[in-house]
């Protein structure tokens, strides 16, 4: 038997299990638990990484059926070149933080037993492997949901915490009434498929042969859509992702944030451009307005968050926004059979979902090596980082660059795409969207400055100037392994900036299978080194020329201005004539963010209270001033409160059947009897 | 000869942003003194500043960590590397299918956010303070930028800059309401990136109204040089790339000294110009109150938007 993906694919999936099975024999000794089980995920996240790649660049397409599950209904698998795309994703990530894992978790030990998060950790990973290579709906579901389970149990990692608590039942809840949803979706394809009486219809090969009316493939559709957007944090499905994401353990943050939330995107890709396939225009308008507000909202969230991993939870919804943009926008140009854009905004989400992956990765893993360090989680305490942990707040650097999209880093590469998709959309045939997708370009513009202006904040507040904290606090570098592993990520966000080119060939077979149309031809026509989209006189970026060029521009500049030694003095700073500036005179996170949240402030629920202790009531000589801010989500009230209170409502008049007395029990059954005899005479 | 010569081309044309920009800059000041009834240094002002500069010694401040010391190097380099893509003489540049002008747009922003980091990294509230609003100012300016650049892409079918010299300055000569709205947008754009009056006031060092200031605050020595001389090139920068996208006639198409020649002049002819009428309007209008300055942005936006409408409209 030759070696193929699938191999590799079904390899990898054997040692997660394998090392899954290792925990009740390790976990009495916690050091060789993590270290074990960490290098068999790393390993096995290298080989669906390397089956991924093969899988994609060789545009192989391999299905099997695996003999499990219930009796006559067989879990089919398959392994095509979307899969295989999402398969090197997860499988990149999945390696790194693996690797940075063994180092992190280790942290915790002493503290509290590391075996759940151990478990739940290789079981999420597994579970994104199989939601990838699901090949029927029956499953996908069970993917789908041991990919929900393992998640909840990392964000009940810390449980006697109340906000672990909360924010893992909130996370459960949507994430259920999505795949109630997707559920549906699927039945009802099923049922297009085969009928609705038959079992036979739930693979996805059946629902690819489907034959089903507009109307109810848009019902479908929107079904579908809803589920994955519950999983994605899209935009007002939201709430749960800042605050799961906050709490877990940053190694699996990383993960959750990096690919979890993009198998949400996967499933919106696979069942719009697979298994329906033909779709109007305006289902990719509904796409592209849900993930500008998403975009726009998300960013606006994280620049008012105090706390680092709410922010960076916020900004992969904004990154979210993003992709959903370029999908949108893919299947707006797909409907309208302009295969050459719609490849282009579908390479752009994809390249995006690449990317984010990786500094979102990045990101998290440095958020989590500062908390390892400092024990602190609030900006506000933090300061100064860069002095006491060089390594990570480099590492932090380049993750903030890359997504505040500056070449050459990989950010940019994908926004800029997004924007040529955007560029071209005067080639639709409709007036409607030729006036309106320009200014859904802008709002791409302003979310992308507003990223770089959090990400001044997240960086600066945090790492820079000096520290807010006590004096004594330890504060140490991360070891060899959480080193490597935010040095891996943070190479590949160099690499996909720099050589752009060389992804997109490889990546070019999507949307060649999916719409038919391809960017290989334009893109590398240049040479290696010049991405040019759709023809050399519209548009050319070039990421090596970029970085060479500012490098040999500095490196020129360095030389000539120390050819001349100058003495570099130390000197205090410039305090206007006042004595002594404390760190607590710094500017804040809450400062830095003010402008934005009174130009922006009409989108929240923003609070904002001044209290002052006068002494004898001259209000003029203040002894105390309070301050304190709350900044709500209006959906809260517009959406979630309605449904909590009428959640409530409904369980308080069912509790009324409750009385407590056994002859209102007896009655009961009594009427359910009589009224079964009724109906069913 | 005819393969080299378009590099020793960019490479000229970036000998001219270097050197011709403290020029431009010490024209603006000069006009200004005189628009205001004050002697003058004259022109050549920048570069005794700069050379003076150059030759002082740096005074770093105690907190100060290497992305302060790198930043004054990043600065300059994207800056620089920008001349090299603007078609400022001649739009046959071997650099610049580097980027087009949303990657270009994108070399100023780095620029900028090293600048603000900087500003983060020395621990002082003027520094903070200055990162902030920079980056709030840019965020908003932001949408109108892209809009603008939408616009002019629309016309030209492209957001490669020497393509759009090509299309506008040798192709047919069409008066377009649509590039007149762009324009508009651009010119309040371009006060804002560039941190000229209304939205900044490049002479000020008062505290409580600073904002690029605010940030450069600590720097010293050869570093503040190279920042305050990435700053004239910044401005000198816009004006190209006004110069480039509504104004390009004289730009050379092929690369013959005559057709040089006429645009060298050209080039000196709109930049004086361009001085002209920056000065026009920082003398005429006040700083505005920070908060007003996402209407004044705003209104770029509404121009842009105008000039996008036009286009479909009436063209």
């Amino acid at each position: 038997m030759t070696a193929t993906p699938f191999t590799l694919a079904s390899a990898s999936l054997f040692i997660i299990f394998s090392a899954l099975a290792l925990v009740p024999f390790l976990f009495r000794n916690q050091r060789a638990l993590i270290t074990a089980v960490f290098s068999l995920t790393a390993i096995s996240s290298l080989l669906s990484l390397i089956a991924g790649i093969w899988t994609v660049r060789d545009g192989i397409t391999e299905s099997y059926i695996i003999l499990l599950g219930l009796p006559d209904l067989p879990f089919h698998m398959r392994l095509d070149s979307l899969s295989g795309f999402f398969l090197t994703v997860i499988g990149a990530l999945g390696f790194i933080v693996s690797i940075y894992s063994i180092g992190y978790v280790r942290g915790f030990i002493g503290q509290r037993s590391v075996t759940s998060l151990v478990f739940f950790y290789s079981l999420l990973l597994a579970g994104m492997f199989m939601v990838v290579l699901a090949d029927d709906a029956f499953f996908f579901l069970i993917s789908w949901e041991v990919m929900a389970a393992s998640s909840y149990f990392l964000v009940m990692f810390e449980d006697e915490r109340t906000e672990n608590r909360r924010a893992a039942f909130l996370y459960l809840a949507i994430a259920h009434v999505g795949a109630i949803a997707i559920l549906l979706s699927f039945g009802l394809m099923a049922g297009f498929a085969t009928g609705f009486e038959g079992f036979n219809g739930y693979t996805f090969d059946a629902m690819r042969k489907m034959d089903i009316p507009p109307s109810w493939a848009a019902v479908a559709f929107f079904l579908a859509f809803f589920g994955f957007a519950a999983k994605a944090g899209v935009m007002p499905l939201h709430v749960w992702l800042p605050d799961a994401d906050s709490v877990a353990p940053s190694n699996a943050v990383a993960l959750m944030s990096g690919v979890m939330l993009k198998t949400a995107i996967y499933g919106i890709l696979r069942v719009t451009f697979d298994l329906i396939r033909v779709f109007p225009w305006w289902w990719g308008a509904v796409v592209l307005v849900f993930g500008l507000m998403t975009a726009v909202m998300g960013i606006l969230f994280a620049i008012l968050q105090q706390d680092l991993k709410r922010l960076l939870a916020y900004s992969s919804m904004e990154n979210i926004g993003i992709i959903l943009i370029g999908t949108g926008m893919a299947m707006v140009f797909a409907s309208f059979n302009m295969t050459a854009l719609s490849a282009l905004a579908l390479i752009a989400a994809l390249y995006h979902t690449l990317n984010h992956a990786m500094f979102k990765g990045l990101l998290f893993m440095g958020a989590g090596a500062v908390h390892h360090a400092t024990r602190e989680r609030g900006m506000e305490g933090m300061g100064g980082l860069i002095h006491r942990m060089p390594w990570t707040s480099a590492l932090f650097l380049i993750g903030s660059v890359s997504i505040s999209a500056l070449p050459p880093f990989n950010g940019f590469v994908s926004e800029w795409l997004t924007f040529q998709a955007f560029l071209l959309s005067p080639a639709l045939p409709s007036p409607l969207l030729n006036l309106l997708i320009p200014l859904g370009a802008a709002i791409l513009a302003l979310t992308a400055a507003l990223a770089a202006t959090c990400f001044v904040k997240a960086f600066g507040v945090t790492f820079l100037g000096r520290w807010r904290g006590d004096h004594d606090t330890p504060i140490h570098e991360v070891d060899g392994f959480m080193k490597t592993g935010m040095g891996l990520a943070a190479s590949m966000c160099l690499f996909l900036g720099v050589l752009p080119t060389f992804v997109i060939d490889w990546m070019d077979i999507v949307p060649e299978r999916f719409l038919g149309g391809k960017l290989a031809a334009s893109a590398g026509e240049f040479g290696w080194m010049w991405l040019t989209p759709i023809s050399y006189t519209r548009a050319s970026y070039s990421g090596p020329v970029v970085l060479l060029g500012i490098i040999a521009i500095v490196a020129l500049a360095y030389i000539i201005l120390h050819a001349r030694g100058t003495t570099i003095h130390r000197g205090p700073l410039w305090d206007c004539g006042f004595e002594k500036i404390t760190p607590r005179m710094q500017y804040t996170g809450t400062a830095f963010s003010m402008p934005i949240r009174r130009i922006f402030g009409f989108l929240f629920n923003v609070r904002e209270r001044i209290e002052v202790d006068a002494e004898h009531g001259q209000r003029a000589f203040p002894s105390r001033i309070y301050y304190s801010l709350k900044i709500r989500d209006r959906m809260w009230n517009w959406l979630y409160q309605p449904v909590a209170d009428a959640s409530f409502w409904v369980a308080r008049q069912a509790g009324r059947l409750q009385q407590g007395r056994i002859q209102m029990y007896l009655i009961y059954p009594f009427i359910t009897i009589i009224v079964l005899l009724v109906l069913l005479r | 000869m005819s393969e080299i010569f378009p590099y020793i081309l960019d490479g000229l044309q970036i000998v001219i942003l270097l050197f011709a920009a403290p020029v431009f800059a010490g024209w603006v000041k000069t006009l200004k003194c005189w628009f205001q009834g004050r002697t003058t240094a004259g022109v050549l002002q920048p570069y005794r500043d700069l050379t003076k500069l150059f030759h002082k010694d740096i005074v770093l401040a105690e907190n100060a960590s290497w992305v302060f010391r790198f930043t004054p190097y990043a600065v300059f380099g994207s800056v620089v590397l920008a001349g090299g893509i603007i078609p400022i003489l001649s739009v046959d540049l071997p650099l610049s299918a580097t980027a087009d002008i949303i990657a270009l747009i994108s070399l100023f922003t780095i620029a900028r956010f090293f600048t603000a980091l900087a500003g983060m990294d020395i621990g002082t509230a003027f520094g903070g303070m200055g990162a902030s609003r920079e980056k709030t100012i840019a965020s908003v300016a932001e949408p109108a930028m892209l809009m603008a650049i939408f616009t002019v892409s629309l016309v030209c079918k492209s957001t490669s800059l020497s393509q759009m010299v090509q299309v506008i300055a040798h192709g047919e000569f069409i008066l377009r309401p649509s590039l007149a709205f762009a324009l508009l947008a651009f010119a309040l754009i371009a006060l804002a990136e560039t941190g000229r009056v209304p939205v900044d006031n490049p002479a000020t060092h008062l505290e409580l109204t600073m904002i690029h200031e605010g940030m450069i605050l600590e720097y010293s020595g050869r570093h503040l040089a190279l920042i305050e001389w990435a700053g004239m090139m910044k401005l000198f920068l816009f004006a190209a790339l006004g110069i480039a996208a509504f104004f390009p006639w004289g730009i050379a198409a092929a690369n013959d000294s005559p057709a040089l020649f006429v645009a060298a002049l050209s080039l000196i002819l709109k930049l004086t110009v361009a001085g002209v009428g920056l000065v026009m309007i920082e003398t005429g209008l006040a700083k505005m109150r920070f908060f007003r300055v996402p209407e004044f942005l705003g209104s770029a936006f509404l121009f842009a938007t105008l000039g996008m409408l036009s286009y479909f409209m009436l063209e």
